[in-house]
């Protein structure tokens, strides 16, 4: 662990801050990405019911595809950098997220939607201010799960050249400095736990206290 | 509905052994729901509706009532367009409703379901406010609303800030009747809004719901597959048959005294002659009885009724000789008890009481006297002879 704390690797343009921000930013761009295009598809098929084979069907395939195998191929593509990156690590993410999305939007009690609909909300309304609200620990269920597989998985980033922690690892490897993989890898961990901690915020902060276990949400 | 606010209006205060509050009615906005041969196809063919022609009156409770896939839901749900008609014509106050725009029609008439159906998610004060919201309330205005009804159906003001998983089931449904009147629909819709909840609750909120139509006057089409609340609810009651058929449209003493055919006369029960005397409201003699407190020293000749200090029963002495001390333990609980309005509970105070005598009581409890079977069926005979019986 000597590594780890040499005063030497916590600064500069290759060091440890750098390095955690950089897969930082990896990290909450692809779930920023990923959600914009899981959480719409996965409401829209379990608001109407239909489709939801595609789902299911489109999150098994994306769930076999080796990460690895597909960042080779778009650096083939599009060559080095950060691009086939957020690629690799986008498709990661959606099969959770777009998951959990779909089972929280049908798993909202059937009375309540009908209810939604008998008092004259519009269909948007529906989904909007009663499926998606009702859908939320479902749905952050399946996002923090992606978040964790997606901080895992971006060291592969350094793979091609680009940054994160994941530079620890491969350069350590390289040079058969474990103590610097060992670094890497127990610094990936960490970042992991933070992430799914914030994460974990986010949704106290947003899920309705109504939604909580009985006895644990609101005033009484 | 636009323009639906402004002419609401303060009616009145009412205390009714209940929660003090203030009423909130639409100015003399009664609604006809009319049905016009109206059929209702599923895509598999099934036939839920058939030819329905039926109009239910202005500012009454109409109950649907029949067995299961008789269609009585699917009637209810044609009228706010839940589901729309295969032909046929439904009109509100003379509109046809497939003329409306389904959003802004619901947000007119009120929508009860079983089960409340309240959103989870929103605090009770939030569910009651939903409808003034998408109605272009402003906020303020829709949770000072919102707290009135709380009041209206009696809920505690505290209950505004929980969330639904916080309340029973009777607290729930009693939210959804808040949710549905929040703004002041002349038309209400309830679909076996009560089936969920226990008997001892249902029939708590049966009866809040017949106060609050004596106060509030609304149209209410109520669907029930419990024949004894479609006779205790409704003013009309809807008799549907399997298949979609209306067997029969009448008034309940109607329905208990001629069922229009087998179907109806079975639905309605073999106790029926027991259950018109519901409707008779006929004097029943009361008759005087011995009465003694706990501790006091009597001589016991036949039935006592022992009474606490302010003249309520507590049960029946009896089968000793001499003179005894009335004790806690010797007595023999009583049977249910007759507060002097229909024969049924008159004839039901004797038929369980241990001694074959019914206790009378008055609004405060306190014993009046007691009646006995043979009067109440006398009292029956004698409103058969005068008609009140319908033939």
């Amino acid at each position: 662990m000597g590594w780890l704390f040499d005063p030497a690797h916590w600064s500069g343009s290759t060091g440890i801050p750098l390095r955690l921000l950089e897969h930082l930013g990896y990290t909450l761009l692809t779930m920023v990405i990923a959600a914009l295009i899981a959480i719409p598809l996965g409401a829209f098929v379990g608001h109407t019911g239909k489709g939801g084979f595609v789902i299911v069907g489109l999150s098994n395939a994306l769930r076999a595809l080796p990460t690895t195998a597909v960042l080779i191929l778009v650096v083939l593509w599009a060559g080095l950098g950060d691009f086939p990156v957020y690629v690799a690590l986008v498709l990661l993410a959606i099969p959770p997220i777009m998951a959990g999305t779909y089972a929280g939007v049908r798993a909202v009690d059937p009375a309540t939607v009908d209810a939604a609909r008998g008092v004259g909300m519009r269909e948007s309304g529906v989904l909007l201010q009663v499926e998606i609200p009702n859908a939320l620990p479902l749905i952050y269920g399946g996002f923090r799960g992606a978040a964790l597989q997606v901080v895992a998985t971006a060291t592969i980033a350094a793979y091609t050249g680009a940054g994160g922690l994941g530079r620890f690892v491969f350069d350590g490897l390289a040079l058969q400095d474990f103590g610097q993989m060992l670094a890497g890898a127990v610094l990936v961990a960490l970042l992991a736990v933070l992430v799914d901690l914030g994460f974990a915020g986010l949704q106290r902060l947003t899920v309705s206290p109504g939604l909580r276990p009985v006895g644990t949400g609101g005033k009484k | 509905m636009p323009g639906y606010a402004e002419r609401v209006k303060v009616v009145g205060i009412y205390i009714q052994g209940g929660p003090i509050g203030v009423v909130v009615a639409t100015g003399g906005i009664r609604r006809v729901i009319e049905f016009r041969a109206v059929t209702k196809r599923f895509e598999d063919g099934t036939i839920a509706v058939d030819e329905l022609d039926l109009t239910v009156e202005a500012g009454t409770i109409t109950v649907f009532v029949g067995p299961s896939g008789c269609g009585k839901t699917t009637s209810l749900r044609m009228v706010n367009r839940m589901i729309d008609p295969t032909s046929g014509t439904i009109l509100v106050d003379g509109k046809d409703v497939l003329t409306v725009d389904p959003p802004t029609l619901r947000r007119g008439i009120g929508y009860v379901i079983q089960q409340a159906g309240l959103f989870p998610h929103r605090t009770v004060l939030d569910n009651i406010a939903t409808v003034p919201l998408l109605s272009g309330w402003d906020k303020r205005k829709a949770r000072t609303r919102a707290a009135e009804l709380l009041e209206i159906v009696g809920l505690d003001a505290n209950f505004g800030k929980r969330y639904p998983a916080q309340l029973s089931g009777g607290q729930q449904q009693r939210v959804g009747v808040a949710r549905a009147l929040a703004a002041d629909p002349p038309v209400l819709l309830m679909d076996e809004p009560f089936s969920a909840v226990d008997p001892v609750v249902r029939e708590d909120l049966q009866n809040e719901l017949l106060r609050l139509q004596a106060e509030l006057d609304k149209t209410i089409v109520f669907v029930t597959h419990d024949i004894d609340e479609a006779l205790k609810l409704g003013e009309r009651v809807a008799v549907f048959q399997t298949g979609g058929h209306l067997a029969q449209y009448a008034r309940p003493t109607e329905l208990l005294a001629a069922p229009a055919n087998d179907f109806v006369a079975s639905f309605v029960g073999r106790d029926r002659g027991y259950r018109t005397l519901t409707f008779l409201h006929a004097d029943v003699p009361v008759h005087p009885i011995d009465t003694a407190k706990l501790g006091e020293r009597i001589t016991v000749t036949d039935w006592t009724l022992v009474v606490d200090e302010e003249n309520r029963p507590k049960g029946w002495l009896s089968g000793v000789d001499g003179e005894v001390e009335v004790r806690e333990q010797d007595l023999i609980s009583g049977g249910s008890l007759y507060d002097g309005t229909t024969l049924r509970g008159a004839l039901d105070a004797a038929l369980s009481s241990p001694s074959a005598l019914g206790v009378v009581v008055d609004g405060a409890g306190a014993v009046t006297g007691v009646v006995q079977a043979g009067d109440v069926i006398q009292a029956l005979a004698k409103a058969r002879a005068a008609g009140e019986v319908p033939k």
